[in-house]
């Protein structure tokens, strides 16, 4: 398998506080990836860089062979890095279909299809439908076709954190980042959840990395773990490797069964 | 999707202006074309209103239209309404451009404020310049259309209709672009930026955009304004001025692009009502008016049409 996604040598301070001290990691194209570690130990820092939002202070990243560390989020989301959020960023005044014909907007819009002059129902890239019955598919495979009326406001919160995901998918992410898809949700539905997403996921052909403080979703789902502390990435190896590994037993197994 | 009415309704509201000018008093006449020309600014407010954006300052807009359609003739003898018209707009359109690149990175009170200090930075121009009058302004010569002078009896007609025709058209403009991806994002920015940036749009960007919409927008507004009422001065860019325009666009409601034009006659009807009964104490009457509206009609006047439409 190629390599999709190259992070090397990565560092990044917020004054005496090191939020990433040399992280690297190659992620391999199609692969699902979980990030561990507890509150603080640079998950988000490591998804935030990544996605543009913080530059690093040192170190490169790498999509597809080209140099993204210094690019704004909405030019790397463009290249096809898309990502969810812990907290869900929704447009909470609006219908859930209508969060969704707003996402599909701009993907058309990017491809040059949503001019003022453009005619009504223009195939969207990567999917080759009009903008309604793409929102329709993806409101389908995430489970959310029951709420497309509702206002964002007033969803449950799992049915928000799948609307959040589902608003990263209509741009037809080559690499997906989840940030916690799964907090906030009752432990019985996070399988099932995380079971969803997966599988919408990979239908529409993504490599996926996603946080999660679930041990159990993580060897369920990951076929590499990440295990951050520190600031400092102390294990990359399979689940079941990973896991056993005596430091992050020390440091992060240990502490998310507390 | 469901079908879009608004191209009818602008039809027909535009039709039955046309036929019914000609029947109209030369005040009731007037009082349609200053609406018009204020619905125009506030059409463009609403857009930026959409988007959560305030601006106390969109007179500054109004005001350089009433002066390039003025100049116009003071300097070069054109009194053309349509050329009137085009001149505001590129002027408003120009200055709104260089200006939008500082703006549009504001939100919230921000953004209010500056477009407040703008406008007030083009009133203490316009007082200080002799050339054009300085306070008191100047006087614009009666409209002619296409080189031809309508007759005393027809001028205000003439006005009127191209104003209506202009003004209907642009609407339209307007709603085709709330119905596009960028146009669709004003209600996006308002709720989320940082949504809009991680899907891979700008924010600044469509705020710039907006901006410029509606200050030709205004630019048209202010142009018509000023032919129709024949005399411009700085009071066109003070602030109460951009005041009156947020009171019609909060009066009319973001529910439609033909809101803000029954706004600015609701306004123009107030106002002149409130003026006549009490000369002294109008503004009284104003304010209470919009108490009113923002209580019982926190969406705007146009809700009340749309609720009808909702529950029929």
């Amino acid at each position: 398998m190629s390599v999709i996604l190259n992070a090397r040598g990565l560092n990044k301070a917020f004054g005496a506080v090191t939020a990433a001290k040399d992280v690297s990691a190659a992620i391999q194209q199609d692969s699902v990836v979980g990030l561990i570690g507890t509150n603080g130990a640079g998950k988000t820092t490591f998804i935030n860089m990544i996605t543009g939002y913080l530059k690093p202070d040192s170190g490169a990243i790498e999509y597809e062979g080209r140099d993204i560390t210094h690019l704004p989020p909405r030019a790397i989301t463009r290249l096809g890095i898309c990502r969810s959020f812990q907290i869900p960023q929704l447009y909470s005044s609006l219908s859930v279909l209508d969060n969704m014909r707003i996402g599909l907007g701009i993907v058309l819009r990017n491809a040059g299809l949503g001019g003022y002059f453009a005619r009504d129902g223009a195939p969207v890239p990567g999917f080759g439908k009009p903008v309604e019955e793409v929102a329709e598919h993806l409101l389908t495979r995430f489970g959310l076709s029951d709420y497309r009326e509702r206002n964002a406001q007033v969803l449950p919160g799992g049915v928000r954190k799948l609307l959040d995901i589902a608003l990263t998918m209509v741009a037809k992410p080559r690499v997906l980042l989840l940030d916690e898809p799964t907090s906030g949700v009752s432990s019985q539905e996070k399988f099932g959840i995380m079971q969803m997403v997966l599988d919408a996921v990979r239908a529409e052909g993504a490599t996926v990395l996603f946080v999660e403080h679930d041990m159990e979703v993580v060897s369920r789902f990951a076929q590499r773990v990440l295990a951050f502390y520190d600031g400092r990435i102390i294990a990359d190896a399979p689940p079941a490797v990973a896991l056993q590994d005596p430091e992050v037993k020390r440091h992060v197994v240990g502490r998310a069964r507390a | 999707m469901r079908f879009d009415r608004t191209p009818l309704l602008i039809g027909a509201i535009l039709v039955a202006l046309l036929a019914g000018g000609p029947f109209l008093p030369q005040w009731a006449m007037f009082m349609v074309t200053i609406a018009i020309a204020r619905g125009l600014v506030a059409l463009g407010l609403m857009l930026l209103l959409r988007a959560g954006l305030v601006s106390f300052g969109q007179a500054l807009y109004y005001c350089l239209g009433a002066y390039a359609a003025g100049a116009l003739g003071r300097f070069f003898g054109i009194s053309d309404i349509f050329a009137q018209m085009l001149a505001g707009a590129a002027a408003a359109g120009l200055v709104a451009f260089i200006l939008g690149f500082l703006l549009a990175k504001y939100r919230g009170i921000f953004f209010g404020l500056l477009s407040l200090a703008l406008s007030m930075i083009l009133y203490g121009l316009l007082v200080k310049n002799e050339a054009l009058g300085s306070t008191d302004g100047f006087n614009i010569l009666p409209s002619t259309l296409f080189g031809i002078r309508p007759g005393p009896d027809w001028v205000r007609y003439a006005v009127f209709a191209s104003a209506a025709v202009v003004a209907l058209l642009l609407a339209l403009a307007v709603h085709r672009y709330l119905r596009t991806p960028l146009g669709r994002l004003a209600p996006a920015i308002k709720d989320n930026e940082i949504r809009v940036e991680y899907m891979g749009a700008s924010a600044r960007h469509a705020v710039h955009v907006m901006y410029v919409i509606a200050a030709v927008l205004a630019g048209v507004g202010g142009a018509l304004a000023a032919t129709t009422v024949g005399h411009i001065d700085p009071d066109m860019a003070f602030w109460t001025t951009s005041g009156e325009f947020i009171f019609i666009t909060i009066l009319a409601g973001t529910g439609s692009v033909v809101a803000p034009f029954a706004g600015a006659l609701l306004y123009g009807v107030i106002h002149t009502t409130a003026y006549d009964l009490s000369p002294n104490t109008w503004q009284l009457s104003l304010g209470a008016a919009l108490l009113l509206i923002i209580v019982f009609l926190p969406e705007g006047l146009w809700s009340l049409f749309r609720r009808r439409v909702s529950h029929s």
